[in-house]
């Protein structure tokens, strides 16, 4: 595997690789001495053209864990405003000798294109409304942590699908691993063509909570309503919204007891997620923040060490 | 100097040779002979192709296009007349621009090069342009188009038809609702876009500006063309509009002919064009409509870009793709290989009605003696590699990079002299 970008590049094996070797990088996150020398003398940059802290920092700690040098570059802002194409950018930056990118666009695709233009390994930090397959990966490894294999298991996703690069690869990744998936949402924030998606709808969410619709709920992951969403006419009021759409007391209990509750954050407390559904005991919230490093530790442990070109060998040599 | 063309074939009937002289078609016979002598053994002589629909680029972006280079790209393409668009900079809203844009075409004296007025000042969609004044000017500007925005507002789009009738111009409309379809839309709203997750801009948008400019034509009385059609509902419309006998006419492009939105997957922004490639069942759609006549007419949308305007992120890349070399080739792969149009088919839809609807005199004319030569001889057994480095655009996007298109323009006359010679430019070009 030279890249990751898009959790649809996986198969079932390669996923499955990639969270088993997160579940040893996890063991070290415990440890007094966070670091393990692999990646010693490589040099990763963060190449983030779309403001982030929890997505960047989680890389750049993943990636000195790993021992190697972390660069964290911003190139906030439209290329095409800075006069300077997307290419010349990502061309100058790995010119440097860059043995990754760890890149993040605001645009769609972003990512895929460049990928086409430099040597090194490109890992997808998320490229606008299109994929952020280190997202799923985290949040399978925290299904997992919780209800151990995914197969045939029902996940509900509720909320701005169609904005959501975090549903896009969930829905890819689930999907690879065997669970089933439910997405929810008001008409309005339901892709285009979804129906072509290997995935069930609905826009009902206590129907399908309570399982009426599309049968059991194993887990419900949350997606943040984006502030410029609720501006572009696409529901009519937080207030609405919280009501049709958000994980109130009441529908945490149509939920089985097992049923843990994810949101990649950040949250909108009161508004798609309660704060009894946030602090309750079924949220996973922090335990994702917490499997994103590992999950990022394996994936670049995994790209740069050469261990996803040899068969499913994961062992990492501490 | 007089030329003869042996063995020709006009329209794809039986060979005859054409003499050429004077800048007209002497006479069509056989046994002809003249000063100069083309072979046309096996080829199709068509009139000069006429383009409703060309972006040249000057002035303001030189680097991407000029006058003389977009001219050299249409007689190459077997055009002898281009409309250019007003979306330069400065605007062509005032009557000094468009002289400008038609003295730099008579100067590079390849292709007549015909100003479009922008519709609105500085195509902003608010007031009208001084249209009367490029009316009467000595480019008589007879089409009138915001091209690349729409004139969405309907009290407007209502004037600006009434306002052109004195003149028998024509308003080219860009439908396209900037409600239902923003600039950031890229991509056909539909199963595609959803997966990419682009922006869509949906058939509608399109569908819906049409539908209103059409009852706003009937109600004027006016002349009324929708540029670059893209849907199968457009061409419905359309083909309910000309029932009613309302005056509208309508182009599609090449591209819209032959690629589809699956193309975009990869995210090259080679394949963002507006409006957007679109299913495999609006490109049926479009074929038909434009089989059957409902579209009137294939026009390029000949829209060359800078590398560095392209090399960005599918979603930030500037929209448009080169079309004037490769256009025949497309129509030919299209339409005529599949049937849907004989040579003189092509011969109505790209020369004989884009110069009606533009009032282009001298072009799309009968291939009879005393008729202009404005003449394209094209070899319907050859082909074309594209190779963007060797085309005569300053740019590069286009779609059909390492393609290998049907059929070949051998040469092409300009009021009897000739442009283009043995599929080259029968002169050199600087920019």
């Amino acid at each position: 595997m030279k890249h990751l970008l898009s959790a649809g590049d996986l198969d079932r094996d390669e996923a499955l690789a990639i969270l088993d070797t997160a579940t040893q990088m996890h063991a070290i996150q415990t440890r007094e001495v966070k670091k393990l020398p692999p990646l010693r003398g490589r040099t990763i940059v963060n190449l983030f053209f779309e403001d982030s802290t929890r997505t960047r920092s989680s890389f750049e700690i993943a990636g000195k864990w790993l021992s190697a040098d972390v660069i964290n570059v911003s190139a906030k802002g439209s290329s095409v405003s800075k006069g300077e194409s997307l290419r010349d950018t990502v061309l100058t930056v790995a010119a440097m000798g860059v043995d990754a990118l760890v890149v993040r666009h605001h645009a769609s695709g972003a990512v895929q294109q460049l990928a086409g233009w430099v040597d090194c390994h490109v890992v997808n930090a998320g490229d606008g409304t299109h994929e952020h397959p280190t997202q799923a990966l985290l949040d399978a490894y925290t299904l997992r942590s919780r209800l151990g294999d995914l197969a045939d298991r029902h996940v509900v996703i509720v909320g701005d699908v169609t904005h959501s690069r975090v549903a896009r690869s969930n829905v890819l990744l689930l999907n690879t691993l065997g669970a089933r998936v439910t997405l929810v949402a008001p008409p309005t924030l339901m892709p285009s063509g979804v129906a072509s998606w290997p995935c069930t709808t609905s826009w009902d969410l206590d129907a399908t909570l309570s399982g009426k619709e599309h049968g059991d709920v194993d887990a419900v992951m949350m997606l943040r309503v984006q502030r410029e969403r609720m501006s572009g006419g696409y529901f009519p009021t937080e207030r609405e919204y919280a009501i049709g759409y958000g994980l109130s007391p009441r529908r945490l209990d149509l939920l089985a007891e097992h049923a843990p509750v994810l949101h990649p954050g950040p949250m909108n407390r009161g508004l798609e997620i309660s704060s009894a559904a946030a602090d309750g005991l079924r949220s996973m919230v922090l335990d994702q923040v917490q499997a994103g490093v590992a999950v990022r530790m394996a994936v670049l442990y995994r790209l740069l060490s050469g261990a996803a070109d040899s068969s499913t060998g994961s062992e990492v040599t501490v | 100097m007089s030329i003869v063309i042996k063995g020709a074939a006009p329209l794809g009937g039986a060979p005859v040779d054409v003499l050429v002289d004077g800048g007209v078609i002497a006479e069509v016979g056989t046994n002809l002979s003249g000063d100069q002598t083309i072979d046309g053994t096996g080829l199709v002589l068509l009139p000069g192709f006429v383009d409703l629909h060309t972006h040249l680029r000057e002035p303001g972006r030189e680097d991407a296009e000029t006058i003389a280079t977009g001219s050299a790209a249409a007689a190459l393409g077997g055009f002898t007349a281009v409309h250019a668009m007003a979306n330069t900079n400065p605007v062509a809203d005032t009557a000094e621009i468009v002289e400008q844009v038609a003295r730099l075409g008579a100067a590079a004296g390849l292709v007549d090069v015909r100003p479009v007025g922008a519709v609105s000042h500085g195509l902003a969609g608010e007031t009208l342009a001084e249209i009367g004044n490029m009316a009467r000017s000595a480019a008589a500007v007879r089409v009138f188009s915001d091209d690349g925005t729409c004139v969405h507002d309907a009290r407007l789009m209502r004037r600006a038809l009434e306002y052109v009738k004195p003149f028998d111009a024509v308003i080219a409309q860009h439908a396209q609702d900037p409600r239902l379809a923003d600039h950031s839309a890229c991509a056909h709203e539909g199963p595609v876009s959803g997966r990419l997750g682009l922006p869509g801009w949906p058939a509608v948008a399109e569908e819906s500006i049409i539908a209103r400019d059409v009852m706003l034509a009937e109600h004027t009385g006016s002349r009324l063309h929708i540029c670059h059609v893209s849907t199968g509902g457009s061409v419905e419309v359309i083909r309910w509009a000309k029932s009613r006998g309302i005056d509208v006419t309508a182009e599609v492009t090449p591209h819209h002919l032959l690629l589809t939105v699956d193309l975009i997957t990869g995210y090259d922004p080679v394949y963002k064009v507006n409006p957007p490639l679109r299913p495999a069942a609006d490109v049926e759609a479009l074929r038909a409509g434009l089989a059957d006549g409902t579209i009137d007419a294939v026009a390029t949308d000949h829209a060359p870009h800078a590398s560095h305007d392209k090399d960005h992120a599918f979603g930030e890349a500037a929209f448009g793709m080169l079309g004037l070399e490769t256009a025949l080739g497309v129509v030919a792969e299209a339409m005529v290989n599949t049937g849907l149009l004989d040579w003189a088919g092509v011969a109505d839809r790209m020369s004989v009605r884009p110069a009606v609807i533009g009032r282009v005199a001298g072009h799309g004319r009968p291939i009879a003696a005393g008729q202009p030569a404005n003449l394209t001889l094209i070899d319907p057994s050859g082909s074309l590699l594209v190779d963007p480095a060797a085309q005569a655009s300053l740019s590069r996007n286009t779609p059909f990079a390492g393609h290998t298109l049907p059929t070949r323009v051998v040469a092409t006359l300009l009021r009897g002299r000739p442009t283009v010679l043995d599929s080259g430019l029968a002169e050199a070009v600087s920019a």
